[in-house]
């Protein structure tokens, strides 16, 4: 069902943990789904040094968080918020159509997470762009009908 | 596996076939190919044991031969119960009582009928998962022509009072379905003592088979056919009999069928022990299901702060099969709908993780879930941002 990437990184997840006193931290998802997933940053001169998740979810879940804070260390924060759930899922070599929404609740928490920054920052937060929100949010009822 | 230990745990999924199973189809996929139907020497020995097959099933059963019609499985049987019963009596009436834990092979047969102008009562269960035979009785109208309760529930193993709602259903003249399903093998089942019409079962929940069942159909009850065809299963259930896969159900059901308390007694042991070990040792933990009123061979237990799925991904890893009622395996994003209706938060149903044990576990078995288990549970809690959040505000 899972991919050997998957797999790999729900095995091995790289960047477990949280970051004391972090420079963003963005949390995802709730209970009631199944997932929530936490993004910590550690942002130096506009640059992601360092970032760590913790996450409560399934495989895809949690392979995805890994795959997402491997995807933005190193970024400038215009590049990782330009990591869509297609990349996350993409570098997974692929995600089962139910879990496509572990990859973009890991898009939501980089997105939560430099935003957080740039607002402890005193600087508007960017704006999401349309038709990327994963779709069951709280107040939404999640079912397969 | 290489080399590494296998622990199958996982006996509500399916069963492994017993070698006497295995060896008791053979010939009749290799030798005894004969379609029932035909005149000549190599069908009369399939019709034979077809016959052998019913007559061991019915003893099992407490019922008569006539009386057992084979399918292809617990999910043919249910949906014939259900839509024979309820297109035969539609005159009648309109309204069906279930539970609200019910297979899906039942939920969504009803699901179905309400579609087709029926009307479905779908009663709740208290917090271990009972059906109140009371309710059944309050909820029987006019217009009721089928009452359907599981005879124990698949996923918390919760056993239901079968026989007191048997008796509401006589009294009140109502058809009475029960899956039986998980049972046979697992507790004694006599269709009298119950009072059912109809109960389903399926052979490879108890050592045979897979794509072998029967629905027995207490003499003059009447159910609308689901296949139409040919006149097999005397006219009821068209198609060619599968002829190895019904001497395989008839083997394993007598077998099953022996010395129920003797081969149970084991499982229960290990069960106990190993739910008991369970909740000593790993905090957080609570079981789901009822503690006495239970399959034998049925663990339920829910992990806080962490997601079923996950940890069957580690337990197999571990070479431990398992089974959960979290969302994430079911490929819908509720939980199941078992765990729901027992009451249990969203969260801590995600979080649930069910053994089922069966004959060929060993105390090797238990130890090694018992050296696994804990590091998997808290390696997932380790990442779990919901128990980190406990436990900071237990510090706080």
């Amino acid at each position: 069902m899972y991919s050997k990437k998957v797999m790999e990184h729900f095995m091995n997840p790289r960047n477990v943990g949280a970051i004391e006193n972090p420079d963003g931290v963005g949390e995802v998802g709730n209970p009631v789904c199944g997932d929530i997933m936490k993004i910590y940053i550690r942002v130096e001169d506009n640059r992601i040094t360092d970032a760590k998740f913790m996450t409560f979810g399934c495989g895809a879940a949690i392979a995805s968080s890994s795959m997402a804070t491997e995807l933005i260390k190193g970024k400038t924060l215009e590049e990782a918020w330009d990591v869509t759930n297609t990349a996350v899922a993409e570098a997974l070599e692929g995600l089962p159509p139910v879990k496509i929404h572990c990859s973009l609740l890991a898009e939501e928490g980089i997105h939560m997470a430099i935003n957080d920054y740039r607002q402890k920052k005193g600087l508007e937060p960017w704006v999401e762009k349309k038709g990327t929100h994963h779709t069951h949010e709280e107040g939404k009822e999640a079912g397969d009908s | 596996m290489t080399g590494q230990r296998f622990v199958y745990m996982d006996h509500a999924a399916t069963t492994q076939p017993h070698p006497d199973v295995i060896a008791a189809m053979l010939p009749y996929l290799r030798d005894h190919y004969g379609n029932p139907s035909s005149i000549y020497g190599i069908a009369r020995d399939a019709r034979e044991a077809v016959e052998v097959a019913r007559q061991k099933t019915a003893a099992t059963l407490g019922a008569g031969p006539e009386e057992i019609y084979f399918t292809a499985g617990g999910t043919e049987s249910d949906n014939w119960a259900i839509k024979g019963t309820a297109f035969a009596q539609r005159k009648k009436g309109n309204h069906i009582i279930t539970s609200a834990i019910e297979h899906h092979a039942v939920l969504h047969t009803c699901g179905w009928l309400e579609k087709q102008g029926f009307t479905v009562t779908y009663l709740p269960v208290d917090g271990t998962g009972l059906v109140n035979p009371s309710d059944v009785e309050r909820a029987i109208t006019e217009k009721t022509i089928l009452i359907t309760i599981m005879h124990a529930n698949n996923e918390i193993g919760t056993i239901e009072p079968i026989a007191e709602i048997g008796k509401i259903a006589q009294e009140h003249s109502v058809t009475f379905h029960t899956d039986a399903v998980q049972v046979v093998g697992a507790i004694p089942v006599n269709v009298k003592e119950l009072g059912v019409d109809l109960l389903s079962l399926s052979a490879h929940k108890f050592y045979g088979p897979k794509g072998a069942g029967a629905l027995y159909i207490r003499g003059g009850r009447r159910p609308d056919s689901l296949l139409h065809g040919g006149g097999q299963e005397r006219k009821k259930r068209a198609g060619t009999e599968n002829v190895a896969g019904i001497v395989g159900l008839g083997k394993a059901i007598e077998l099953a069928g022996t010395d129920i308390p003797g081969r149970t007694a084991v499982i229960r042991a290990y069960r106990d022990q190993l739910t008991a070990w369970i909740l000593a040792e790993i905090p957080h933990t609570r079981l789901n299901g009822h503690a006495v009123q239970r399959l034998p061979g049925n663990i339920n237990i829910s992990f806080a702060f962490i997601e079923g799925e996950s940890m069957l991904l580690l337990l197999d890893s571990f070479g431990i099969a398992a089974s959960t009622g979290s969302a994430c395996t079911s490929g819908s994003l509720e939980p199941s709908h078992v765990l729901m209706a027992i009451g249990l938060p969203h969260e801590i149903a995600h979080g649930s993780l069910r053994l089922t044990l069966g004959e060929e576990n060993t105390p090797e078995d238990i130890a090694h879930v018992q050296s696994v288990l804990p590091g998997v549970v808290s390696r997932l809690r380790e990442m779990s941002p919901l128990y980190q959040k406990m436990k900071e505000q237990r510090v706080s």
